[in-house]
């Protein structure tokens, strides 16, 4: 198992002065810059000792937030890829149904890869419902764009002995011939993210790492879609490292310490959905159908423990995000169990994405969290066997793990369980 | 290629897209294209008009059980769809009656052409940009909740409310469908055309601005402003109305549009 260590960049000092919303229409006045650039660079410190302890990266980017001053993933990815040595740095990720044009994103990540000499790991996705406000882009056939970027940014940057021309429906280019050529040929690895079973087949078809976030003990009929997918198209079975899992962790020596950091390590929940309520669900974003269900007051159900006791992400206890197996929290021994404990459950994880640092975490609890991760509990998961994944894959294949119908619903990507219009 | 057979909730194919289409009453033409919340069969305007006209209300592609063609994604390719259908039908003479949306349609068509139409009424038209580019014409609906839309759209918010969970479900999914096709065809530019205000002076028919004065969505000045940029157009305001005049004076606004479709 690899893992990936994540923080979202919080600018937390402005969390307790919003009013009703942390994101879109909480004025900038609140951000002072030079606390930003403390955090900017203490954020990067905790990823320099990340790559040093042997760990990789993941970062993202949100928009008009005090919840991630990230912006724009390239600024971050650019700074990691030449202040950092051996990890990998997954961009999860690149919101490119919001950019308006491919074809820099496709420079910006060739440089990246050049630059990191050949250490990205590209996460495109859809992006949560709020960024629309910020990009202006419309969210009613926000996946159409998305597919066509995709298609576009692995188009070129695999094309390199003659240009190309590209008039679609979205996008327009006669004369694509990017520079840098990438690292890795014949491209960056490919990730994304779903909430959706429907889109996770499709992502097996496509081969492409694909990561969830908060469906805890809903995650395996995800899993199994992608790799009913997988089989379909490959002939083979998924590989655990197709598969990558967003939890938060707070490990300690002593397990009050450990409670504490993953008390404040939640904060990413309890905060991430406190948005003014507009910006939660626009138009097009979930189907017209999903959007009428929840009209009626139909929500769908969020995230599952494992004795499927469903929980709301935003206001569990620390007790039931570790039971839903979003957080992992305890002694380097429990977190241990409670990981492979869930990996065995989802029939094979490879990639656990990290939530080292979040909220209100101090820069020494969290070098001491990463440090006490790395050195007791990382070990022991390289070395943890993971599933058989022909045998699961079979399993998968005949269907004899039951899907939730629930976990169809959600429209996909890093979107937590922010829909909520109420 | 016909008007199927039930004379009020029909269904017409334009183009291999099917849609949804009322014909009511008789006498001249009046093509009825509603606003951005969609359309109701019993809608007590239709029942107005349709006392002394052939009205004609389809529901546009996307709204409703209105099909949405592959690619359609402006206003633009919707007046077209509807040109298509004028031809279709052979419409003459006919008075198109457009409100809030659909009024930015009925604009789309007549400027390309109106040799099918006689008359043009515009009521609390969106479509255009009127202030400079700092200055928002029209309040950003997808910012607001809906109580709070409703309170700006609605001289009388009781009269929008919608108790979504009492309603049948085909009508809770048109609500849906709704509001992701008007974001579809307005969310940017916002709610207008940047181009289709230098092309309005190809309208010389007879035009009549209609305003609900309770509009907090749109102001009366935008209206007029609007009004001013047809040749001739003749504003008349509608009181105790908002967005939508049809909705919440029915019968004062079928009035004044027959009253306009008559004269001389």
């Amino acid at each position: 198992m690899k893992v990936y260590q994540f923080t979202e960049q919080p600018y937390y000092p402005a969390w307790t002065e919003h009013s009703g919303s942390l994101r879109v229409n909480l004025l900038n006045r609140k951000c002072d810059p030079h606390i930003a650039a403390d955090l900017f660079h203490r954020y990067y410190d905790e990823w320099q000792l990340s790559d040093e302890l042997g760990l990789d990266i993941m970062l993202n980017e949100h928009h008009q937030t005090a919840t991630c001053m990230s912006s724009t993933v390239v600024v971050g990815l650019s700074v990691l890829a030449r202040i950092t040595k051996n990890a990998r740095l997954l961009v999860l990720g690149y919101p490119i149904g919001h950019r308006p044009d491919p074809l820099r994103v496709a420079e910006e990540l060739s440089t990246i890869d050049v630059i990191s000499r050949g250490r990205l790991d590209m996460g495109f996705i859809k992006g949560v419902p709020y960024e629309f406000p910020a990009s202006n882009q419309n969210p009613v056939g926000v996946m159409d764009r998305w597919w066509e970027a995709l298609d576009f940014i692995i188009k070129a940057m695999t094309t390199h002995d003659e240009m190309f021309n590209w008039e679609g429906e979205y996008f327009n280019y006669r004369q694509v011939n990017v520079w840098p050529r990438v690292w890795q040929e014949p491209h960056p690895p490919i990730w994304t993210t779903t909430g959706s079973t429907t889109q996770a087949r499709l992502l097996g078809e496509r081969g492409y790492v694909m990561a969830t976030l908060g469906s805890g003990y809903n995650t395996r009929p995800l899993y199994d879609a992608y790799r009913r997918g997988y089989l379909a198209k490959w002939g083979k079975a998924p590989g655990p490292d197709r598969f990558a899992y967003l939890g938060l962790v707070g490990v300690a020596k002593d397990r009050d310490e450990a409670r504490r950091r993953g008390e404040l390590v939640a904060g990413y929940l309890r905060s991430s959905g406190i948005v003014h309520l507009p910006f939660r669900n626009p138009p097009g974003f979930l189907s017209a159908e999903d959007n009428a269900r929840m009209m009626r007051g139909e929500t769908p159900p969020r995230s599952y423990t494992k004795d499927r006791r469903v929980i709301s992400m935003h206001s569990a206890s620390a007790e039931d995000l570790i039971a839903a197996g979003i957080l992992f929290c305890g002694t380097p021994d429990e977190v241990y169990e409670q990981i492979v404990d869930f990996s065995g459950y989802c029939g094979g994880m490879g990639n656990l994405l990290m939530m080292g640092h979040a909220g209100y975490l101090t820069h020494e609890q969290t070098v001491d969290n990463l440090s006490l991760f790395a050195r007791e509990v990382y070990p022991r998961l390289k070395a943890w066997k993971q599933p058989d994944a022909d045998e699961v894959a079979a399993l998968a294949a005949a269907e004899q793990v039951k899907s939730n119908p629930a976990a169809s619903v959600r429209a996909g990507d890093l979107v937590d369980a922010t829909m909520t219009t109420n | 290629m016909s008007v199927a057979s039930s004379r009020e909730a029909q269904s017409l194919v334009v183009n291999g897209t099917r849609i949804d289409l009322i014909e009511k009453g008789s006498g001249p033409p009046l093509l009825f294209l509603h606003a951005e919340n969609g359309i109701e069969p019993a809608a007590a305007a239709i029942e107005e008009l349709a006392k002394s006209a052939r009205v004609i209300a389809p529901t546009h592609p996307g709204y409703g059980r209105s099909e949405l063609p592959k690619g359609m994604r402006s206003v633009d390719d919707l007046s077209y769809f509807y040109l298509d259908l004028l031809d279709q039908l052979d419409l003459k003479d006919l008075t198109v009656v457009g409100v809030g949306f659909g009024a930015w349609i009925a604009a789309e068509i007549a400027v390309k052409t109106t040799a099918r139409m006689a008359r043009l009424v515009m009521a609390n038209a969106v479509g255009v940009k009127v202030g400079d580019r700092e200055t928002r014409d029209i309040a950003d609906i997808f910012a607001i909740t809906e109580p709070e839309y409703i309170a700006i759209a609605y001289c009388d918010p009781d009269v929008g409310k919608r108790d979504y969970k009492a309603l049948p479900d085909g009508e809770v999914l048109a609500a849906a469908r709704a509001r992701e096709a008007t974001a579809r065809f307005a969310w940017n530019p916002y709610f207008h055309n940047p181009r289709l205000k230098s092309r309005l002076h190809r309208i010389h028919i007879p035009t009549l601005f209609l305003w609900g004065t309770h509009d907090r969505m749109l102001s009366e000045s935008y209206g007029r402003a609007y009004c001013g940029m047809i040749a001739g157009a003749r504003f008349e305001p509608i009181d105790r109305a908002g967005h939508f005049p049809d909705h919440e004076q029915p019968k004062i606004f079928a009035e004044k549009v027959l009253a306009f479709a008559k004269a001389k």
